[in-house]
């Protein structure tokens, strides 16, 4: 559904994804739009089914225009062939011709014209009652929506959505057939939620009380809902001057004791990596989610891209190994970032959750999460005995050691990104740094992570290695390769940093040829895993942003490496 | 340890062991000793003190204090420091730093700091230039200043940074200028200025010997400022735009309330997933 700022889509498609929710149904529903605040083009993509989906689908069943101002700056992002129906309001516009030459068919729908003929009709909720009627989605379930959410407040709005929802409905009966949704006979247990709001929640539910951040498209959300959030559990939100300062905010209420996020994109991620490093050599735990968007620079702020691994991994000066995590979907979103909370205090490190603006912005209708036990807890120091020196940084066999909550006697040190002794004191000796430096990296590479390093589905001779959002359309694709007797698994890593050898030679065990997919235009994930992985004969499939992989790219790529 | 509430502490309790890698006649180690002065003289306990501070010379002062410390990164500590009292209320927090550290590649963060009046104490050691890297102009060095072979001859041309006017109009609750050359005086100010609420800024003319030798004369051109300090925003600026920069003394004393960010509503968790459940 598309038309220019102001027509109303995205409240339409909202309500669209309300009422399947009610139905029974599971939901997809991302959005594109141009960069401007208000007037500009905007689409709502919206995938229903009657399983749990993860991804676009391969083509478009339905496209439907409120006007067609600027749309054609989508055609890249809907795929359309001759099975779609285009609905057009002829008073608004040609079908662009990039759009029309599809071979789709074209159904005109005065939307206008029949919304005016209603007091206050509008024609985004004609469009609307056209959409649910034509893929089987009762009336009754949207009207219903349109109660919960106009009825009280505006009794005459409401009135007039109903109307118009019912007219749409109408017109569609001429309209001809399109693919219907199947039937759902039992509602489960499902919730409405976006990967940003999914990450916000995760933090809390990884006990964050402590988030500092600046906004920034496409991670404004996780703070929108922090803001809130966070006060009522008795947590503290600030809105910093900058990213520089939201992260040293972060790291200084950790080192007092409180577990601290912040969430950011690319630029602002970059403006960290420094105080990322002081955290990491100071052994402060701090977690930052970067939403992914476009780069480099500036970039593409309102769109999707998985090109920001190599400076999540890489980005810190010096040797600094430290926790990169990625989740695979909007509901992993939550599952992900409490994870990555958990990590980050257990092993007093930053920990970075590369997310995407394709799972952030999203909303999905999803299997309600599971309540997953993992907290933060720090290992905390207590007082030394009598005449004994606090040893900050001693050097455990882990390579954890105990952190004082300051306000604790005798437990006095100076945190530093300086190189420092056992106890904390600046130290420019080679052996200290021999030393330090073993000891912030065994305490991550020697930590069980188990199974939550990667997403390992099925088995066979060939494997999809990808991560993030591609793992939807990859699982999809594996799937479908399955049933077309092309037997493949897929492998989704969770945990970037730091490398789990062992756990992915198992994995790999008995895979002979490996599909990696990602969308970065320079292969970063395929360079990463070259370097810290023994692979199988591996193809790449990767492009820039913003353009979601279909399932279909992944599956033919299956087929031919199977030898179908 | 349980005891140690009931202790009473010394200046000395406050400093640790280590040797400062400041140079001989180097102002900071008055400042060391004027800091430790006041926390103690305030009954303050080491363990519940925080110092905070950023990078260059004055900046190495955490570790040399018995508090706890955060050495943090080159013009960070406000930040850091932020932080940290709004996650602990409970704690003392002063930041510690230079000009360069502070008003130059810190710069943002002091206007903002000043602005958002949480409840610590700001403690700049300015000596007008920038000692750990050996000599370069600073924020606040004199235009004409090219004794150095890393000034450009004649020098910067730039009008120097002028910190307390700016604090005060940034909106810092407590605006005053020390010399380390007094450390019972400067003591006496930053003892005052941790009591006070808000954000509390302390200028402190601190000597580099070795860089800019000349700042020994300061001893002989420093004055008490004239009158109480001022309430009175307008008044304050007034005075600090006439100010030579050597009137010693609390200059601005506000009203303004402390930022606290809002918490607190008594829900759990578990309550937050009720908005996502269809």
């Amino acid at each position: 559904m598309c038309g220019s700022g102001g027509a109303g889509v995205m409240t339409a498609a909202n309500m669209l994804l309300d009422a399947a929710a009610d139905a029974g149904y599971y939901a997809l529903f991302g959005r594109s739009a141009g960069p401007q605040i208000r007037g500009g083009e905007a689409a709502a993509l919206v995938r229903l089914s009657a399983e749990p989906v993860t991804s676009v689908d391969d083509t478009t069943e339905i496209l439907l225009a409120i006007d067609w101002q600027n749309v054609h700056r989508f055609a890249a992002e809907l795929p359309l062939d001759g099975k779609c129906v285009i609905i057009t309001d002829p008073t608004q516009g040609e079908v662009p011709e990039v759009m029309a030459k599809s071979g789709a068919r074209i159904v005109e729908l005065p939307m206008k014209d029949l919304a005016k003929e209603i007091p206050g009709g509008r024609p985004n909720m004609i469009a609307l009652g056209a959409i649910c009627q034509l893929i089987g989605l009762p009336i009754d379930t949207v009207t219903e929506v349109l109660g919960k959410s106009l009825k009280k407040k505006r009794a005459d709005a409401y009135e007039a959505s109903v109307a118009a929802v019912q007219k749409g409905a109408e017109a569609a009966l001429t309209m001809g057939e399109t693919k219907r949704l199947p039937t759902v006979s039992d509602k489960p247990n499902r919730w409405s939620i976006t990967g940003n709001e999914a990450a916000g929640l995760g933090a809390v539910r990884g006990g964050i009380t402590f988030c500092a951040a600046y906004p920034i498209t496409p991670a404004t959300e996780i703070l929108e809902w922090l803001t809130s959030a966070l006060p009522k559990i008795g947590g503290t939100f600030v809105q910093a001057e900058d990213e520089l300062a939201s992260i040293n905010m972060c790291v200084g209420a950790s080192f007092g004791g409180a577990p601290s996020i912040t969430a950011t994109s690319g630029p602002g991620l970059a403006l960290m990596t420094e105080a990322l490093g002081m955290s990491l050599a100071s052994e402060t735990p701090v977690v930052v989610v970067d939403v992914q968007r476009g780069g480099p620079s500036t970039g593409i702020p309102t769109k999707s891209e998985q090109s920001d691994l190599n400076i999540a991994l890489y980005g810190m000066h010096g040797d600094a190994p430290h926790l990169v995590v990625a989740p695979n979907s909007i509901g992993d979103c939550l599952f992900t970032t409490q994870w990555a909370v958990h990590l980050a205090e257990v092993l007093q490190s930053p920990c970075i959750v590369l997310s995407e603006q394709s799972l952030g912005q999203s909303r999905g209708i999803i299997p309600a999460p599971a309540d997953i036990a993992f907290v933060g807890k720090r290992l905390i120091a207590e007082a030394p005995a009598e005449g004994e020196k606090f040893r900050r940084y001693a050097l455990t066999n882990t390579g954890v050691s105990p952190m004082p909550l300051p306000g604790t006697p005798g437990c006095q040190y100076t945190a530093d990104g300086l190189e420092h002794t056992e106890t904390g004191m600046p130290s420019s000796q080679a052996g200290d740094h021999f030393a330090q430096s073993d000891k912030r990296l065994r305490k991550l590479t020697g930590y069980e992570f188990g199974d939550h390093w990667a997403t390992v589905e099925g088995e066979g001779e060939l494997a999809v290695i990808t991560w993030g959002s591609s793992t939807g359309a990859a699982r999809e694709a594996v799937m479908r390769a399955r049933a077309d007797g092309v037997k493949a698994k897929l492998i989704s890593l969770r945990l970037l940093a730091p490398a789990r050898h062992d756990a992915m030679a198992k994995a790999l065990a008995g895979v002979k040829k490996a599909l990696v997919v990602e969308m970065s235009h320079t292969g970063q994930f395929h360079k990463y895993l070259r370097a810290e992985y023994d692979l199988p004969q591996t193809q790449l499939l990767n492009r820039a942003g913003p353009l979601p992989f279909r399932p279909h790219e992944i599956h033919s790529r299956l087929l031919a490496m199977g030898g179908k | 340890m349980t005891e140690c509430t009931a202790m009473t502490y010394t200046a000395k309790d406050f400093k640790s062991d280590a040797k400062p890698v400041w140079c001989p006649g180097c102002g900071d180690y008055a400042v060391l000793s004027s800091i430790t002065k006041a926390f103690a003289d305030l009954g303050l306990e080491p363990h519940k003190t925080a110092v905070v501070s950023g990078i260059g010379c004055s900046s190495r002062i955490p570790a040399y204090t018995n508090c706890y410390g955060f050495h943090t990164i080159h013009g960070r500590s406000l930040v850091v420091a932020t932080g940290l009292k709004l996650a602990r209320p409970d704690l003392t927090v002063l930041v510690a730093g230079g000009d360069g550290d502070g008003f130059s590649i810190g710069g943002n963060h002091f206007l903002h700091s000043c602005r958002r009046n949480v409840d610590m104490t700001y403690v700049v050691m300015d000596n007008r230039v920038y000692g750990m890297t050996k000599g370069q102009p600073s924020p606040t060095t004199e235009a004409d200043w090219d004794a150095s072979a890393m000034a450009p001859p004649g020098g910067t041309g730039l009008t120097p940074f002028n910190p307390l006017a700016i604090a005060l109009s940034a909106g810092a609750n407590f605006v005053a200028r020390a010399f380390s050359g007094d450390p019972n005086g400067t003591a006496a100010i930053i003892a005052e200025a941790v009591r006070h609420p808000g954000f509390s800024f302390v200028a402190i003319m601190s000597p580099c010997v070795t860089f800019r030798e000349e700042q020994r004369e300061w001893k002989n051109v420093v004055r008490p400022a004239e009158g109480e300090p001022a309430t009175d925003a307008a008044e304050a600026a007034k005075r600090l735009m006439q100010d030579d920069g050597y009137n010693m003394g609390v200059l601005y004393k506000g009203d303004r309330r402390p930022y606290r960010p809002v918490t607190g509503s008594g829900k759990t968790v578990a309550d937050l997933d009720i908005q996502f459940a269809l």
